[in-house]
C-alpha cells in the first residue's frame, strides 16, 4: 500500500505543498504573467488617456461589487449560509431606486440643484431600508426555520428565494433591459486626457464610505462584536448572552443595506437594469468574497475591487462576450485552489 | 522498561497536537501491545479524545509518529487508517441514524468488500454473493454485541445503551486488528458496565487489540492490564493498575479536579 | 436461515407500487392518446417523448443531490456537453469548422462516447472542490453552469455561435418491428431511420426503464449505503473506512454522465443544439423536479418530473389563453390589454414560471422537505435533521 505513504506526505506538507503543487503555482502565475503582459502591449498600443478611463471605470464597477461582496462574506461569516437571493436584493435595489427617482422628483434632463442631493439621499435612504427590511424578512422566513436541519436545505431554499425574487422582478418589469433615469450631471474634469465625471466620483466616494462606516461598525459596536462573536463560535456567544437570532438578522440587514445602496448606484452609473442582473451579478461579486478569503470584510472589499477592475479591463481591452467566461473561471479556479481566499487574509477554522 | 517479548501493535511516538495556541496533546509516547487491553483515562480535557483524532487521521497531529504495526500511518486519512485495520467508536454516538442497525453494521464492512462500480451496476452474481456474506456477517455481529432484535430498527430509535453497542459492531465489522473505544460505558449503570466490560474480553478473545479510553477509573482497573494517564496533554504515568494508583501525580491530577 | 430473515419483511422495497404504477401508465398512455386523438397522436407523443428527456435528467440529478446529498446547480452543463458531442459527431458541421472533415458516428456510440466525455468533466471539476465543504460544489457547478453555453457561444468557429448546429444524423436502429401502430402490416425492419414520435416514445421508456433499474440497483449496493452514511455523519463514514471524496465523486459524475446521455438523445432528436437551451433556468428546472418529487426516492423523482414538465410545456403554454378567455367571459376584458408596467393577463401569466419555481423549491423544503413522493428514510432525516456538528465538537468537548 504504497498510497499510503504518498498521502502521508501530502497531507503533512498540506495540499499545495508537493512538485504538482509547486507546478499549479508556477502555472497560475504564468497566467497572470501572460495576462499582465499582454495588458501591458495593448495599454501601451492605445495610450496613457485610455487607459486612465478605463481605470475610473474599473475603480467605480470594483467600487459597486465590493458592496455586494461585503454582505455575501457577512452572511456566509455568520450561518455559513451562501445567500444565494443576496444578488437579487441588490437588483431589488436597483428596481426600487428607479421607481422611486420619479417620486422625489429626480428625472433624466432635469437641473440637478441643492433639492435634488437630498432628494437622492431620501431616495438611496429608502431603496437600503426596503432592502434591509427584504433580506430580514428573507431570513425569517426562508432560513431560519431551517437552521438546524441537514445543510441541503437551507442551501435549495436560498436557490428558491433568489429564483423567486427573480421571478418577481421579471413580472414587474418583463424580460428586457429596462431604462433607468440619467440623473446625474455630466459634468466633470479632465485630467490626462480621461474624462473623471460626477458619477465615477458618486460612485466611489459612497463606496468607500460605506466599507469604512461598516468597518468602523464592525470593530467598535456592540452589535458588530456580537457580530464577530456569533461568527466565531455561536455556542459561546450565547453563553455569552448574545442574542443569536437578533445578531444574524442585523447581519442580514446590514448586508442588504449596502447591496441596496450598490443597487441605487449600478442604475445611477449605468442607467440600465434587468431582472436577472442579480443572478450574473451576485456570481461575481460571490467570486469576490471568496477570492478575498470568504468572512473577511476587508478581504470582500479588496475582492470586489479587483474583480470588478478584472472585469473593466477585459471588457475594454479584450473581447467584452469573453468577460463573464473569465470570471467564472477565476471563481472555479480560486474555489478549487485557494479556497481560503488569495489574499489569505482570514484561513477559516473549520 | 521491563523487556516485553509481545510486540507493539501501535506506537505513539512523541506525538503533539496544537489548535492555534491551545496544546492540546503534549509529547506523548506509549505502545499498545498485541493482544492486550490498554487504557487511557484522565480527567476532562486530559486531550484523549484529541490522541484519538490523531491515531485515526481526523484531526493529524501537529508533530510527532503513529505507527501501526511497523508502519506509519501519521497524517493517514481516516478511511485509510480504517482500511489498515485502525476502528473505532466514539465518545458522543456517531451513528447513522437513519438507517437500520442491519445497515450500519453492513456499512461497517464497506472499506472489506470487492464489489466494483460494474458489479453493483448489474448485480452480477459476485455482488450477490458478496451482499449475502456482509448481511450474514452483519446479523452474526449483531448477535454478538447483543443487540440482533434491533436488527430492522433505525439506528435512532435504538435504546441509549444498544447503541452503544451497535457503534461497536459496526467498528467490528471493518474488521480491525485494533479496536478504539472513545468512552464505551458513559451513561451506562453499574449493571451495564460490567456487561460492556464481558463484552471488551470477549472482544479481545477473538483477536482484537482493544485500547479505551475511560473516564470512570474503577471501571479500568478492572479491565485492563496497563493503563496511560493524561492530564492537560501530557503523560503523567504509565503502568499496572497499581502502579497508578498509587502514583503522587495521577492523585493529584484527579483529586484536585474532581475535590 | 440468516438470509430469509434480512431478505425478507420490512426490507421489501415500498416503492414496487409505485414502479408498477408508472410501467402500466407508460405502456397505456400511446394507445390512450390515440384514442382520444382519433389516430392522430403525433403531436402529444411528440411532447411525452421529450418528457422522457427531463425524467432523465431528474434521474441523474437524484443520484447526485438525493443519494449523496449534494447540490449541483449546473447540470444543464453536462446535458450541453452531451448534446454538443453529438452535434459534432453525428452531423456535417465538422467540415465547416477548422477541422474541415464531417464525422459521423451512430448515434447508439455517441450515446456513449457522451456519457463519458460529460463523466470526465464530471470529475475534473469534481476531484478538486470535492475535498472543500459540500456548499463550495453549488457554487463551482453554478459557474461552470454559466461557462459552458458562454463557451459553446463565443466559439462560433467551432460551434456556429447563437446559431447552433442543425441537421444532426437522425438516429437509426439496426432492428425494428413494424406494426398496425405505426399504419404498416407486421415486419422486422433493419436500419430503421427513427423519425416517427412513436418510435421515440418507445425508446425513451426502454431507455428510462434501463436507467431506473440500474440505479435502483447503485441505490441499494455498498455504493448507495456509502452514499447515505456521507450524507448523514461525513466523520464518521471515513472512520469506517468509507473513502468519502471518492464516493461522492463517484456520485456527481454518475450524475454528469446522466445529463450527458440525456443531452445526446436530445440533440438526437430534435436534430438541432444552440446555446441557448442550456441556461441556469434548465439546471433549476430539474432541481425543481427531484426536490418536488422527493429527493432520494426513484418514482417521486420521475413523478416530479413529468408533473413539472406537464406546468412549463404543456399547461404554461395553454394558460395565458385560457386566462384571456377566462377573464373575457366573466366581464374584466380590462385585464387583457396592457398599461403601464402591467403587460396583460396573457404575458403576466406566461411571465410567472420563475416565480413559481422559487416558490416550489421554498415551500416544499419548509413544509414538506421529503417531497410529494418521499423516500422513507429521507423523510425522517428531513424533518427532525440529521446531528452534523462539526468534529471539532469532540475538541471541545475534551478541553473546555
Amino acid at each position: 500500500m504504497g498510497t499510503i505513504g504518498e498521502a502521508v506526505r501530502r497531507r503533512r506538507g498540506g495540499l499545495r505543498a508537493g512538485a504538482a503543487g509547486r507546478i499549479l503555482d508556477f502555472a497560475l502565475i504564468a497566467i497572470i504573467a501572460i495576462f499582465l503582459i499582454l495588458l501591458g502591449t495593448k495599454v501601451v498600443a492605445q495610450g496613457g488617456s485610455f487607459f486612465l478611463q478605463i481605470l475610473t471605470f474599473a475603480v467605480a464597477n470594483g467600487g459597486i461589487y465590493a458592496l455586494i461582496a461585503l454582505g455575501y462574506t457577512m452572511v456566509y461569516g455568520i450561518i455559513e449560509l451562501i445567500n444565494f437571493a443576496h444578488g437579487d436584493v441588490f437588483a431589488f435595489g436597483a428596481f426600487l431606486s428607479a421607481s422611486l427617482l420619479p417620486i422625489f422628483g429626480l428625472r433624466e434632463g432635469g437641473t440637478f440643484t441643492a433639492g435634488s442631493v437630498i432628494a437622492l439621499l431620501a431616495v438611496f435612504g429608502l431603496t437600503m431600508l426596503s432592502c434591509g427590511i427584504l433580506n430580514i424578512s428573507i431570513e425569517r422566513i426562508a432560513y431560519r426555520p431551517l437552521r438546524h436541519a441537514p445543510r441541503l436545505a437551507p442551501l435549495i431554499t436560498a436557490v428558491g428565494v433568489s429564483f423567486f425574487l427573480e421571478g418577481v422582478l421579471f413580472l414587474w418589469k418583463g424580460p428586457s433591459n429596462v431604462h433607468y433615469a440619467n440623473i446625474i450631471p455630466n459634468a466633470g474634469f479632465e485630467i490626462f486626457g480621461a474624462t473623471i465625471g460626477a458619477k465615477d466620483l458618486l460612485v466611489i466616494g459612497v463606496s468607500i464610505v460605506l466599507v469604512i462606516g461598516l468597518a468602523l461598525f464592525v470593530d467598535r459596536t456592540r452589535l458588530g462584536k456580537a457580530m464577530r462573536a456569533t461568527a466565531q463560535d455561536r455556542d459561546a456567544a450565547l453563553l455569552m448572552g448574545i442574542d443569536i437570532d437578533r445578531t444574524i438578522a442585523a447581519t442580514f440587514f446590514i448586508g442588504a443595506i449596502l447591496a441596496g445602496a450598490g443597487g441605487t448606484m449600478y442604475g445611477l452609473y449605468y442607467n440600465t437594469s434587468v431582472f436577472d442582473l442579480g443572478f450574473s451579478a451576485g456570481l461575481v461579486a460571490f467570486t469576490a468574497a471568496v477570492f478575498g478569503g470568504i468572512g473577511n470584510i476587508y478581504g470582500a472589499a479588496i475582492g470586489g475591487l479587483v474583480i470588478g477592475m478584472i472585469q473593466s479591463f477585459w471588457d475594454g481591452y479584450f473581447d467584452s462576450a469573453w468577460t463573464q467566461v473569465v470570471i467564472f473561471t477565476i471563481l472555479i479556479l480560486v474555489l478549487i485552489f485557494r479556497p481560503t481566499g488569495l489574499l489569505g487574509m482570514r484561513v477559516p477554522e473549520k | 522498561m521491563t523487556v516485553e517479548v509481545i510486540p507493539p501493535i501501535l506506537r505513539v511516538d512523541h506525538v503533539t497536537k496544537r489548535f492555534g495556541g491551545l496544546v492540546a496533546v503534549d509529547d506523548v509516547t506509549f505502545d499498545v501491545k498485541k493482544g492486550e487491553i490498554f487504557a487511557l483515562i484522565g480527567p476532562n480535557g486530559a486531550g484523549k479524545t484529541t490522541l484519538f483524532n490523531g491515531i485515526t487521521g481526523i484531526f493529524p497531529p501537529t508533530t510527532g509518529r503513529v505507527i501501526f504495526q511497523d508502519r506509519e500511518i501519521t497524517g493517514a486519512k481516516p478511511h485509510q487508517v480504517a482500511t489498515l485495520g485502525i476502528a473505532r467508536t466514539f465518545q458522543n454516538i456517531r451513528l447513522f441514524e437513519y438507517m437500520s442497525a442491519l445497515d450500519n453494521v453492513r456499512l461497517g464492512q464497506h472499506c472489506r468488500m470487492h464489489a466494483k462500480l460494474w458489479d453493483s451496476l448489474f448485480k452480477t452474481p459476485v455482488e450477490r454473493a458478496e451482499e449475502r456474506r456482509v448481511s450474514d456477517r452483519a446479523i452474526e455481529l449483531l448477535q454478538f454485541v447483543g443487540i440482533e432484535r434491533y436488527t430492522h430498527t433505525y439506528a435512532r430509535n435504538l435504546p441509549y445503551g444498544s447503541q452503544r453497542r451497535l457503534e461497536i459492531a459496526r467498528a467490528l465489522a471493518t474488521n480491525p486488528a485494533l479496536l478504539l473505544l472513545d468512552e464505551p460505558a458513559a451513561g451506562f449503570t453499574p449493571q451495564e458496565k460490567v456487561e460492556l466490560m464481558g463484552l471488551v474480553h470477549k472482544i479481545v478473545d477473538n483477536g482484537v487489540t482493544v485500547f479505551l479510553i475511560e473516564h470512570d477509573m474503577k471501571v479500568v482497573m478492572g479491565v485492563s492490564r496497563r493503563i496511560v494517564v493524561l492530564d492537560h496533554g501530557e503523560k503523567i504515568a504509565e503502568g499496572t493498575p497499581e502502579q497508578v494508583r498509587n502514583d503522587q501525580r495521577v492523585i493529584e491530577a484527579y483529586l484536585g479536579k474532581q475535590h | 436461515m440468516l438470509r430469509q430473515f434480512w431478505e425478507g419483511g420490512p426490507r421489501r422495497d415500498p416503492n414496487t407500487i409505485a414502479y408498477v404504477v408508472l410501467l402500466v401508465a407508460a405502456i397505456f398512455f400511446p394507445i390512450l392518446v390515440n384514442v382520444i386523438t382519433g389516430g392522430n397522436s403525433s403531436a402529444i407523443m411528440t411532447i411525452a417523448a421529450d418528457a422522457g428527456v427531463y425524467v432523465l435528467l431528474a434521474i441523474g440529478l437524484n443520484v447526485v443531490v438525493g443519494f449523496a446529498g449534494l447540490l449541483d446547480l449546473g447540470y444543464a452543463a453536462f446535458f450541453a456537453i452531451g448534446a454538443y458531442t453529438y452535434a459534432f459527431l453525428a452531423s456535417d458541421h465538422m467540415r465547416v469548422t477548422p477541422l474541415g472533415e464531417p464525422i459521423h458516428i451512430s448515434f447508439w456510440i455517441v450515446l456513449l462516447i457522451a456519457m463519458f466525455v460529460a463523466a470526465s468533466f464530471g470529475v475534473i471539476l469534481g476531484a478538486p472542490t470535492l475535498r472543500l465543504r459540500g456548499d463550495y460544489l453549488a457554487i463551482v457547478t453554478l459557474g461552470f453552469g454559466e461557462i459552458v453555453p458562454r463557451v459553446f457561444r463565443n466559439a462560433s468557429s467551432w460551434t456556429s455561435g447563437v446559431n447552433g448546429i442543425s441537421a444532426l444524423d437522425i438516429p437509426s436502429l439496426p432492428l425494428w418491428l413494424q406494426g398496425p401502430w405505426s399504419g404498416d402490416a407486421f415486419a422486422f425492419v433493419t436500419d430503421f431511420k427513427v423519425i416517427s414520435s412513436l418510435a421515440y416514445y418507445v425508446i425513451m421508456v426502454i431507455l428510462v426503464i434501463i436507467c431506473v433499474i440500474l440505479v435502483r440497483n447503485l441505490h441499494r449496493s455498498r455504493l448507495g449505503r456509502a452514499w447515505m452514511a456521507v450524507r448523514e455523519d461525513e466523520v464518521a463514514a471515513a472512520a469506517m473506512g468509507v473513502n468519502t471524496v471518492a464516493v461522492k465523486l463517484l456520485a456527481f459524475s454518475i450524475g454528469a454522465a446522466f445529463s450527458g446521455f440525456a443531452g445526446t438523445y436530445y440533440a438526437g432528436k430534435l436534430s438541432l443544439v444552440s446555446p441557448e437551451n442550456f441556461g441556469f433556468s434548465v439546471s433549476i428546472t430539474i432541481l425543481v423536479m427531484v426536490v418536488l418529487g422527493g429527493m432520494g426516492n426513484i418514482p417521486g423523482v420521475i413523478t416530479g418530473a413529468l408533473l413539472i414538465y406537464y406546468v412549463i410545456f404543456v399547461l404554461l403554454q395553454q394558460l395565458p389563453e385560457y386566462a384571456v378567455n377566462f377573464v373575457s367571459s366573466i366581464g374584466l376584458s380590462g385585464l387583457v390589454r396592457s398599461s403601464g408596467d402591467y403587460p396583460g393577463i396573457a404575458e403576466f401569466i406566461s411571465r410567472l414560471k420563475f416565480l413559481v419555481f422559487g416558490l416550489i423549491l421554498v415551500i416544499v423544503m419548509l413544509v414538506r422537505p421529503q417531497g410529494l413522493l418521499p423516500s422513507r428514510q429521507r423523510e425522517q432525516e428531513l424533518h427532525k435533521g440529521v446531528h452534523d456538528e462539526p468534529v471539532i465538537e469532540d475538541v471541545t468537548a475534551e478541553t473546555t
